[in-house]
């Protein structure tokens, strides 16, 4: 066999399709006799819904339904749940379509079927709805005053769950004997996904079988089927099949169960014709669930060595108007059990206040609670250490969990598995020369020019597991994997994964583990996945969890049919399986090689059976499911270096550099590529991103000229290494890099502009840190810098 | 509804005569009427680069006019650019340096990187970054297209031979 793949920086086999304009999106898809959904939405964030008249829409030639909310409920279609329930949790019902009220711009009161794109959407137009504006409420501390407009009648103080870990009176304790504290007031900001691919659904009813095919936009189809099935629809489960072809994106947004999935299979029926339904981008901007948006208090307490000895956080986290999935999860479990970091803290509480308001529904982001918890944690550190008249570094050096204390136990949770965060920390400043930075910063501040430094270190926790422990924290779902591994008669294996890859390059990586697991040609390997009618079950991917949980599964299946590829070449060698052994792509006896079968000669004898072991089953596949011991605990240090104009407020990033350690790299390309785009993403919270909402509940950053997403040449090229600290419980070690970048980059970046604007005297701003922003705060200091001139 | 109107379009050496409504946009005509699919849309404020196509030679987003404007005139689409087998240098540095992750953003970045490789081949790191400013991806953090891009530019410079497999 050739060389191990696993390490290799192979280029992906999914790209051709797609640098030839060949993949295949679900709005990239017509069926015969297709016809098109457009939505009537709410342009008021909250409104009593009296009338609707759909009949000029329904008569507008080409117009085949005009369906309502009413309509939908009283055909029995049930509300959307979420996946995640916390004790005393309010659930108020979310339908696809309201017919009582609008509760924010973009919920759907109608939708209009019909036979082009273009008359559906104008159609939509001519739906009359006849509104009674209500006040309205956007920002988690206004829903929460006495007063406030409620978004559920039935949830009249807009309290949809209190949520609290650690113990309060140590950390009360602790900061009352603290030789000094420091306390922030942080803004969260609220971002807006954008994946490019703009979400789409297709829906098709086969009257014959009774049977509904759904294609969508997701990261995650099993629990669409689900949900669909079990909660929403009623459809038995046999009888919808849920396919993510290609997705252009996810980052959590397609995770949740959207309305417009439920609208686009009732449509399918009722008018038992194939429906499509593909976002504007206005649209998404409004409807895919949004990320972040916290109001933060947090607290930091040290003793007068300069040991951290309690972090106290209160936070408020915006729900918006309805449920996603994982949203409860976002703000609590991932969010406060991640408040210890890479440090030693003993004592942590954090309470979480998460209400509704009147904007979009928030779900899981592209880290999901995990930035919210290292940009607090890393802002207190800094802002801690200029206290102290410290280096933030040798700070965080003196806090840092040392690398013989594996397994730690945090005081929230979490047991960290294993971990080496000094040794990471060291690789990066040095890399990055930290010593001649620091020097360069000082020269440059004697001319005037205001260069920034962020270091932090992180720790994320991913792969969500085992499923008895996430199910006892709330989760409606398990959190295992699972895995089908087929072996074809000629040799040739199709690898059947529930994990779903919409970027992150599974059907690469995966065939490469496989191909050397099985020890043959990476092209006799195919990853199939996205689609809930061949294989046995799935999560999905979120939560880093596609490579530690996914593929762990994969490699214990194909571990089966090696065992079993054992026996049979046993057989056929007339020797005991104990004595074969795997080698060099054959099995062959221990000691003997020329006694040997390829893998091709027993995949064939295994579908044969012609001379084949009495006591065997034919065929060669193996199903695993695999459900991990515990999270998995990817670290690392990033660093930021960035310069601040103050005659203009631009904020420019100098350099940026990471080390990650997600345990031995499978794909050197693919992951780093995961960091590169989990960097931009971070960077764009920190410096450019934010769904701003008027009073009124109106969304002021609804579209890309005022949302602003990172361009090219807002980044520099990354510089980028390892440090490998394998994960112990899993086969390969493996641990997950799809979120690291994002999970540390706004921490990276906000304190490497909070670290420029300290010769102003500023301690702290809130992000994003735009040059209107940065300059107004400049302009509100005296710069000491001046003065000292 | 509005009266059609004839055109005459030749997409990547195609000739096509099709009636459309005036109101059509040149994306939607090649997706939906050409069932040319590897144009993508990714916004409707004509912000996000994803549906970059040529028209007789120049980028053009082409979410930003109407078919009957590009009448008479001669378009190439990703799939007119290269094939399996047959890559374009730049879709060759798209595969080689993984500049891209999930292809959404890709068809038009790539139109893009050509037509900037057309009128400035051996472009700085800040000219690439600039030239792509009308394109948005939000998987790639841009590092590896402007590998990409510096890899296609060598290549059309015979710096670099023939890639290993395609
Ligand atoms: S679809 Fe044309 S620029 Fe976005
Ligand atoms: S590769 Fe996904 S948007 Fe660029």
């Amino acid at each position: 066999m050739a060389d191990k793949l696993f390490g290799k920086a192979m280029k992906r086999v999914e790209d051709p399709r797609f640098i030839t304009g060949t993949g295949n999106y679900t709005d990239d898809m017509t069926l015969p006799g297709m016809v098109h959904a457009a939505m009537v939405r709410s342009p008021y964030a909250h409104a009593r819904i009296k009338k609707i008249d759909v009949s000029k829409a329904r008569s507008y030639p080409g117009v085949l339904a005009v369906i309502t909310g009413q309509e939908m409920k009283d055909a029995g279609i049930n509300g959307i749940p979420t996946g995640w329930l916390h004790p005393g949790i309010k659930t108020p019902p979310h339908y696809a379509i309201t017919f009582d009220k609008a509760r924010h711009v973009g919920d759907i009161v109608a939708a209009v079927i019909a036979e082009t794109r273009q008359i559906a959407e104008d159609a939509a137009e001519l739906v009359e709805v006849d509104y009674e504006p209500l006040p309205a409420v956007a920002l988690g501390s206004d829903a929460l005053k006495p007063g406030a407009p409620a978004v559920h009648d039935d949830v009249p103080d807009n309290v949809c769950f209190t949520w609290s870990i650690g113990d309060k009176a140590a950390v009360d304790a602790a900061f009352a004997s603290a030789h000094k504290t420091v306390k922030l007031n942080l803004r969260n900001n609220r971002l807006v996904p954008n994946a490019m691919e703009p979400r789409a659904s297709l829906a098709q009813y086969l009257k014959a079988s009774d049977e509904y095919t759904l294609w969508t936009t997701s990261q995650n189809p099993h629990i669409h089927r689900l949900l669909i099935a079990a909660f929403i629809m009623g459809i038995p489960e046999h009888k919808l099949r849920v396919i993510a072809p290609d997705v252009g994106g996810g980052f959590g947004s397609k995770i949740y169960q959207y309305p417009e999935e439920i609208i686009v299979l009732y449509a399918a029926k009722k008018l038992n014709r194939p429906v499509k339904w593909t976002a504007r981008r206005s649209e998404s901007f409004v409807t895919d669930s949004h990320g972040r948006d916290h109001e933060t208090v947090a607290e930091m307490a040290v003793d007068q060595s300069g040991k951290i000895t309690a972090v106290r956080v209160d936070t408020i986290a915006n729900m918006g108007a309805y449920l996603t999935t994982f949203a409860p999860a976002v703000p609590t479990y991932l969010y406060g059990c991640l408040l210890a970091g890479t440090y030693t803290t003993p004592h942590i509480y954090c309470h979480v206040t998460a209400p509704f308001t009147h904007t979009t529904p928030v779900d899981a982001y592209r880290g999901a609670g995990r930035p919210e918890a290292t940009y607090l944690l890393e802002r207190l550190v800094d802002v801690m250490a200029h206290e102290l008249g410290m280096d933030p570094v040798e700070f965080r050096r003196k806090n840092l969990i040392p690398p013989d204390a594996f397994p730690y136990q945090t005081p929230v949770a979490l047991q960290y598995d294993s971990g080496n965060y000094e040794a990471n920390l060291d690789k990066a400043l040095e890399l990055v020369n930290y010593k001649a930075l620091r020097q360069q910063q000082e020269e440059w501040r004697k001319q005037g020019r205001y260069m920034g430094i962020g270091v932090i270190t992180f720790i994320e926790a991913c792969g969500l597991a085992p499923s008895a422990l996430v199910g006892s924290l709330g989760a409606q779902a398990g959190q295992w994997e699972s895995a089908l591994v087929r072996v074809m008669p000629t040799g040739k294996v199709e690898v059947f994964t529930g994990t779903h890859s919409h970027g992150q390059g599974h059907e690469t990586a995966f065939a490469q583990v496989v191909a050397d697991e099985l020890q043959i040609p990476v092209e006799d390997v195919v990853l199939v996945h996205g689609d809930t009618g061949r294989m046995p079950y799935g999560w999905g991917s979120y939560g880093s969890r596609s490579a530690p949980t996914g593929l762990s599964a994969i490699v214990l299946a194909t571990r089966k049919i090696i065992d079993k590829a054992k026996k049979i070449a046993a057989h056929l060698l007339e020797a005991s399986p104990d004595d074969i052994v795997h080698e060099d792509g054959k099995f062959m006896v221990k000691g003997v090689p020329d006694k040997a079968k390829t893998f091709f000669d027993i995949a064939l004898m295994a579908h044969l059976a012609h001379n084949y072991p009495a006591d065997l089953e034919p065929g060669l596949e193996a199903t695993h499911f695999y459900d991990p011991k515990n999270f998995v605990f990817p670290f690392g240090t990033h660093i930021a270096v960035v310069e601040v104009d103050p005659d203009t407020g631009k904020v420019k990033l100098l350099r940026y550099l990471s080390v990650d350690d997600c345990g031995p790299v499978i794909n050197p390309l693919i992951a780093d590529g995961q960091v590169h785009g989990g960097v931009a993403q971070g960077l764009g919270q920190a410096l450019l991103e934010e769904a701003v909402y008027d009073k009124e509940g109106q969304i002021l950053s609804g579209n890309f000229l005022e949302y602003t997403l990172p361009r090219a040449d807002d980044m520099v090229q990354i510089e980028h290494d390892h440090t490998v600290t394998p994960c112990p419980h899993n086969p390969l070690g493996i641990k997950g890099i799809g979120e690291a970048g994002t999970i540390a980059s706004t921490a990276a970046v906000a304190n490497a502009v909070m670290d420029a604007l300290r010769p102003f005297g500023i301690v702290h701003l809130d992000m994003p840190y735009t040059p209107e922003k940065v300059w107004r705060a400049i302009q509100a200091t005296k710069p000491l810098s001046q003065a000292a001139d | 509804m509005p009266d059609k109107v004839q055109i005459k379009v030749t997409v990547n050496g195609v000739e096509h005569h099709n009636e459309v409504e005036p109101r059509l946009l040149l994306v939607h005509y090649l997706r939906e009427t050409l069932g040319l699919t590897g144009t993508h849309v990714g916004c409707d404020t004509s912000q996000c680069g994803a549906c970059t196509v040529h028209l007789d030679g120049q980028a053009v987003k082409s979410c930003t006019m109407f078919a009957v404007q590009a009448d008479g005139c001669n378009l190439t689409t990703i799939e007119g650019l290269g094939s399996a087998g047959n890559l374009h240098p730049v879709q060759e540095g798209f595969w080689e340096m993984h500049g891209l992750q999930c292809g959404f953003c890709t068809p038009g970045m790539i139109m893009a990187a050509v037509d900037l490789l057309n009128k400035n081949p051996q472009p700085s790191e800040a000219e690439i970054r600039h030239a792509l400013e009308g394109n948005l991806c939000r998987c790639t953090g841009y590092h590896n297209i402007v590998r990409a891009v510096q890899y296609a530019a060598d290549k059309m410079a015979g710096k670099i031979g023939a890639a290993a497999d395609d």
